[in-house]
């Protein structure tokens, strides 16, 4: 959208202003003529020489609200000058940035050289027209049974994983990142990797991670670190997405984009809003955080006429592992499911703890069945579903009145719980399964329970399929 | 003379701009040079407050704001139906191959309905020149798709005597086919009018909603029933099927016209419409759903002003098809979005919020809106019934139902399906919780199934209810105390909730057999159910027969009864009666064995 101010009235470009009229959290408030438009991106140069850079939050005749990027620690009402650059923050994409390392705003941090852009992308995005969406139907292995099985993955989705501190998510995504493959097809894929806050060791765990796998130049990672400014987090996913929309639009990749911790991007956005003392949502975020989370979220997609793909993997972790907290609650409400991370299931040694009742795909129905898995799978994957949380249910029910007075079906039933989580969900992080393996090893657990419970499978299933292992 | 003035301000969607003397409250402005697309939300002296449609990215203050003169419109004529539009009815098709980018452009301007297409127009026999023509009259039709029968109308506030109507032929929106006189003046007729979507358009007398809306969704047509002209709400948390469900009923609803909203929503649930509304077929014309259907989408990422604005746009383009004598369908999937939109637009003029943020004439809005449904006789001749049947999805935050949209909306409307997070979680779906849903017009529909399906569907639905809720009870004595102390009877109610539950109530929206039943069928699989619980009722309250001793008996027909539901198809409704004779004949075996 930058072409919007070029065309208009200043033509020169820049802008200058040296009267910083009040400085207030991540913002400072600027006196300015005329000129000035709203979404700018500005250099702030302080008495040191330093540099900084901003947007424009609220311009009107006169005063610019400007959110720093790098902070305002330091800024003074003297001695500052605030250039408006005439455009709105803009990322120079080209293919040679896979394999590189940049900061949350773009900038190579690896010491490699610079980036000859291709083109220049406004950071911010256009929405997709519905119209040119292409709805995902293709199967993505990703070698998880509690994922193919149960929550499966298609291309140019975005399922976010929803953890906790100190649960497996990294090595989870890690091994999805290693494993997925669409099978049958061999075609262009890249990493887009976005660290928005979080703390070095994560950031070198993915690092080494991409160079031992062998992808490391298929990779482009944005990094701002839990100890870099705060503001950039805002900026940091979009960066990374502008870079994804660009190889899979123009350069017909297939992209996966992990972004990684989305609730320090939510904190930052909560700081932004309280420091603008705007009327909080809930839990003190802003009302519009749905609409913002958004504008990143729906960022993921297939589209009419075009060979590449974004799905995108937001990672995020529920404060006290609450589902209900405004950031999970408002990503569920965007992207298309969630696989959730269980904090008993870990404890009880259950890798990778997916709370498959809580866990959703929304795009699953689609890319299932025959030609895409196999003939049952949408069956056994109802029938699992079924007897797991009745299983669960008569768990709970079992500690109150006692295992002995539960029917001998019931009884069937907790030991398919059991066996469904020790040899279903649990798997090595290095075990990769086919699809076939997985859905194997389903029949194997519900070969546990009478034939006549198994009301959500068609007969001939069955028939092929029931205690045949 | 339009207004113009210049800008002030610009923070987010919101501008203010000043020197904007004499424009009007909601009247549409262009915004900058790009022209682009705001409406006018408060006035103060000179100074306008502008919600903008588009991004406002790149505004500067000194930019010019120009007043239309007019109030946020549709288009209201042949073009509308099959097509998908933006928030403010910017045609998403067009602006795709206009822009020939796969995003949406700021600043694209397309009329709603096409103007190079032409329309077969039939006058009407009795308009003729000299009669005198009242507002909303038909005066010919033009076949608009396969299945609708576009009726021209005189625009409601036009009246007085027809000079001129052109002879059957082509013409586009823009001809003009009639002229009326009114008080000395002369108004053309043409194909379309518009008109401000924030007026709900008249009518001439409100009727009670008596007959059922059929959706095919068991637990909705048999359970908690929907009328035409009713309004439903269905609220739930992420992931429960709200938008399955709202699919469903545009998918399967006996209704002549369908709107769907998708307000705030994702991108892909419209893809997905898109993609399969043209090739799937109306279940009760065989006919392209698309022939029937009109999107509107502003989708999660799209402006939110244009999200405030989508509802309004959806819900005039309902009572339009209305006034042509037509069941309308509008399914608006979100409302909370459209709320939050509000919220969001009344934060930034800084009004006095009342709870979580919300403004206070939230309630009064989300009021207004519902109180567009309804079954109305249309205004002018020929004699019209027609009717808007709402439906709005509700999305509380963490899946509280206290929360000020839900627990309002909740006042307005007549119908509940309440979603539930348990359900959803062991894929019950559609995950509609029937201890704490309701509909208000199960009585009124009941005369309506009595005379078209079953003399005893009233007293059927009530049983399956009682069961149901008795069941809950008896959990809940097994939670205290276990299985032990339970009665056969309340033994029986555990069975047969298991079997409504597993045989009627889940419903795969995926599955070909399943998604849909006819009253008829549904009718059927709720008897069957039924009857097999009352031969079981009869032989244990003999006091001989234990319910332990009559479930391995039957176990196995009782399967085949509950896969019912997605193996027997429409067309073999008699498999469930030879699967209750089995199942009939061996509790007989039972007794006789004793
Ligand atoms: N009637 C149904 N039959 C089968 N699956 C369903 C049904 N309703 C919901 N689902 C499943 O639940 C998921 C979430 O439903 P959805 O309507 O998108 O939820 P919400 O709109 O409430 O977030 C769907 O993607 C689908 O997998
Ligand atoms: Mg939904």
């Amino acid at each position: 959208m930058s072409a919007h101010i070029k065309d208009k009235k200043r033509l020169s470009g820049v802008l200058e202003s040296k009267e910083v009229m009040m400085i207030k959290g991540p913002l400072i408030f600027v006196k300015a003529s005329s000129g000035v438009s709203y979404d700018e991106l500005v250099e702030i140069e302080l008495s040191s020489g330093e540099k900084r850079r901003g947007r424009v939050l609220d311009v009107s005749t006169g005063v610019a609200v400007i959110q720093v990027f790098e902070g305002t620690t330091g800024i003074s009402t003297t001695g500052t000058s605030v250039r408006f650059l005439g455009k709105t923050l803009e990322l120079g994409v080209s293919e040679d940035m896979l394999g590189r390392i940049f900061n949350g705003l773009g900038d190579p941090i690896d010491g490699g050289p610079a980036i000859v852009a291709e083109e220049k992308r406004d950071v911010n995005g256009d929405p997709l027209n519905p119209t040119s969406r292409a709805y995902p139907k293709d199967f993505i292995q990703t070698g998880v049974s509690a994922i193919d099985g149960m929550n499966t993955l298609v291309r140019g989705q975005k399922l976010p994983i929803f953890s906790g501190g100190g649960l497996p998510h990294n090595l989870l995504a890690a091994q999805i990142a290693r494993q997925s493959v669409v099978r049958g097809e061999n075609e262009q894929f890249a990493v887009v990797f976005a660290a928005i806050g979080v703390k070095y060791d994560e950031f070198l765990f993915f690092k080494k991670f991409f160079e031992e796998t062998g992808a490391r130049n298929k990779v482009a990672m944005f990094v701002n670190l839990a100890n870099e400014p705060a503001m950039i987090r805002l900026m940091t996913p979009r960066v990374a997405l502008t870079l994804a929309e660009y190889l899979a639009y123009e350069r017909d990749m297939h992209v996966l984009a992990i972004i990684t911790d989305m609730t320090n991007y939510a904190e930052a956005l909560r700081e932004v809003s309280s420091a603008r003392e705007e009327i909080p949502g809930r839990q003190g975020y802003p009302g519009y955080m749905y609409s913002d989370l958004a504008s990143i979220y729906e960022r993921a997609g297939r589209t009419v006429g075009k060979k590449g793909s974004i799905t995108q993997m937001p990672i995020l972790s529920m404060p006290n592992d609450d589902i209900t907290h405004p950031i999970p609650d408002l990503t569920g409400y965007i992207t298309e499911g969630q696989i959730v991370l269980d904090r008993g299931l870990y404890n009880r040694g259950i890798y990778p703890p997916i709370n498959v009742l809580m866990s959703l795909s929304r795009l699953m129905k689609e890319g299932i069945g025959p030609g895409k898995t196999r003939e049952d799978h949408d069956d056994v994957y109802n029938q699992l579903y079924a007897a797991y949380s009745r299983s669960q249910e008569l768990k709970s029910l079992a500690t109150i009145i006692g295992e002995e007075s539960l029917s001998p079906t019931d009884k069937k039933y907790l030991r398919f719980g059991e066996a469904f989580e020790r040899s279903f969900i649990n798997q090595l992080p290095t075990e990769n399964r086919s699809i076939e393996e997985t859905l194997d090893i389903a029949w194997n657990v519900l070969s546990i329970l009478p034939e006549t419970e198994l009301t959500n499978v068609r007969p001939q299933y069955i028939e092929k399929y029931y205690r045949k292992g | 003379m339009s207004v113009l003035g210049r800008i002030r301000r610009i923070s987010g969607s919101l501008v203010v701009a000043e020197d904007m003397a004499g424009i009007k409250m909601y009247e549409v402005v262009e915004v900058g040079s790009e022209g682009l697309i705001g409406e006018v939300s408060r006035i103060e002296g000179d100074v306008a407050y502008i919600q903008v449609y588009e991004s406002t990215s790149g505004l500067m203050p000194g930019d010019p704001v120009r007043g239309t003169g007019n109030p946020l419109a549709v288009e209201l004529g042949p073009g509308l139906m099959s097509q998908i539009y933006d928030g403010v009815q910017r045609p998403l098709e067009g602006i795709r191959e206009l822009s020939k980018s796969i995003f949406v452009k700021r600043g694209v301007k397309l009329p709603a309905l096409p103007r190079d297409k032409k329309w077969h127009f039939v006058p009407n026999q009795q308009a003729k020149p000299g009669t005198k023509l009242s507002g909303g009259t038909v005066i010919g039709t033009v076949k608009e798709t396969e299945l609708i029968e576009h009726r021209i109308m005189v625009p409601p506030n036009v009246h007085g005597i027809l000079k001129e109507i052109q002879s059957e032929g082509e013409y586009t929106v823009e001809d003009i086919i009639g002229e009326v006189e009114s008080d000395g003046k002369k108004i053309p007729l043409r194909l379309y009018h518009t008109w401000p979507v924030r007026l709900p358009r008249p009518y001439l007398d409100k009727l009670e909603p008596t007959e059922p809306l059929i959706t095919g969704l068991r637990i909705i047509d048999t359970l908690f029933p929907i009328a035409k002209g009713g309004t439903a709400a269905i609220p739930g948390g992420f992931g429960t099927g709200k938008t399955v469900t709202l699919h469903g009923l545009a998918q399967w609803s006996e209704a002549k016209v369908v709107i769907y909203i998708g307000c705030g929503e994702r991108g892909n649930e419209m893809t997905e419409v898109l993609e399969r509304f043209p090739e799937y077929k109306d279940p009760w014309t065989g006919r392209p759903l698309m022939d029937r259907t009109i999107l509107i989408a502003n989708t999660s990422n799209m402006p939110v002003a244009a999200r405030e604005a989508s509802i309004y746009v959806g819900v005039t383009m309902a009572e339009y098809y209305r006034d042509q004598g037509y069941d309308v369908l509008l399914v608006a999937d979100s409302t909370s979005r459209w709320a939050e939109a509000l919220r969001e637009i009344a934060g930034r003029l800084e009004e006095m919020p009342a709870e979580e943020g919300y403004p206070s004439y939230l309630a009064s809005r989300i009021a207004e809106f519902y109180e567009r449904a309804g079954r109305v006789v249309a205004l002018g001749d020929p004699r019209r019934v027609g009717s808007v049947t709402l439906g709005g999805a509700v999305s509380p935050p963490g899946g509280d139902f206290t929360e000020p949209v839900t627990s309002h909306t909740r006042r307005f409307v007549r119908v509940f399906w309440a979603l539930d997070t348990a359900l959803a979680y062991s894929r019950h779906y559609p995950a509609i919780n029937w201890l704490l849903s309701y509909s208000a017009y199960a009585d009124t529909v009941s005369e309506w199934w009595r005379k078209n399906v079953n003399e005893m569907w009233a007293e059927d639905r009530k049983k399956a209810l009682n069961i149901l809720y008795r069941e809950n009870e008896v959990r809940e004595i097994v939670r205290l105390v276990g299985t032990e102390g339970l009665s056969e009877t309340d033994k029986l109610v555990l069975f047969t909730a298991r079997l409504l539950k597993e045989g009627f109530l889940k419903q795969n929206a995926f599955d070909p057999i399943d998604a849909f039943s006819d009253p008829k069928r549904q009718y059927k699989m709720l008897r069957s159910i039924l009857t097999v619980h009352e031969a079981i009722s009869s032989i244990i309250s003999q006091g001989t027969i234990t319910m332990a001793e009559v479930e391995p008996v039957i176990t196995d027909l009782v399967a085949q009864l509950m896969r019912g539901r997605y193996t027997i198809p429409h067309d073999k409704l008699e498999e469930f009666d030879a699967l209750v004779e089995k199942i009939l004949e061996k509790l007989k075996g039972l007794q006789h064995a004793r």
